[in-house]
């Protein structure tokens, strides 16, 4: 079991219900495959920096899962298949990341002052 | 001919000194560089969105190297632009 975070541009045309649907079905796809969700978040509607298949606004989501390491490559497929996912993006949390991930969840702010003065 | 002692400058010589650069990660004990903070990230761009140089960040290695694959990942999830004109 390793510790990952899956980051997904969705296309902005989904509608609330779908935007949440389409959440719900990657988050049941981790459990499924016996991995574990830590945390979810849903950004919303984002400007993007450059546009993505002609559309200049995401629904972006981030999510934190534990998995096996063989689950990443089902999750992918399953990503690539899904047309309302413009980009997505996995990344693998070291110990260092999984710290900040849950002080930035718990809400202290911890070296966010620190970092705007230095 | 003057003696080497008696020579005056035209224009006084630079005395002050400069501080000494520091790697902000080290000093503050930063140890994983978040790619979705685009505001922090852009610390580290010029105007057009490029990396700075560590001679300029005073970055360690390891830290710069942090930084650019942050930079990057952040890059290719549109957070922050390739190219650009006036970033900041």
């Amino acid at each position: 079991m390793n510790n990952y975070e899956l980051m997904v541009i969705f296309t902005p045309v989904l509608s609330d219900e779908e935007y949440k649907a389409a959440q719900k079905k990657f988050a049941a796809l981790v459990k499924d495959n016996g991995g574990e969700l830590v945390h979810t978040n849903p950004w919303g509607l984002k400007s993007l920096a450059y546009p993505i298949a002609k559309k200049t606004t995401g629904l972006y989501w981030v999510m934190e899962y534990k998995a096996p390491s063989s689950f990443n490559e089902k999750l992918k497929i399953q990503l690539l298949r899904d047309e309302s996912v413009l980009r997505h993006m996995f990344t693998v949390l070291d110990k260092y990341a999984v710290e900040y991930n849950a002080k930035k969840k718990s809400g202290v702010q911890h070296s966010v002052t620190e970092k705007a003065e230095a | 001919m003057p003696k080497p002692n008696e020579i005056k400058y035209l224009t006084a010589i630079k005395a002050e000194k400069r501080p000494k650069k520091y790697c902000r990660f080290k000093k503050l004990g930063i140890h994983y560089i978040d790619y979705k903070d685009a505001d922090f990230l852009k610390k580290f761009l010029n105007e057009q969105g490029k990396l700075l140089p560590r001679r300029i960040t005073g970055n360690s290695l390891k830290y710069q190297r942090k930084v650019s694959d942050a930079v990057k990942k952040a890059r290719q999830m549109a957070i922050l632009p390739y190219v650009t004109d006036l970033l900041k």
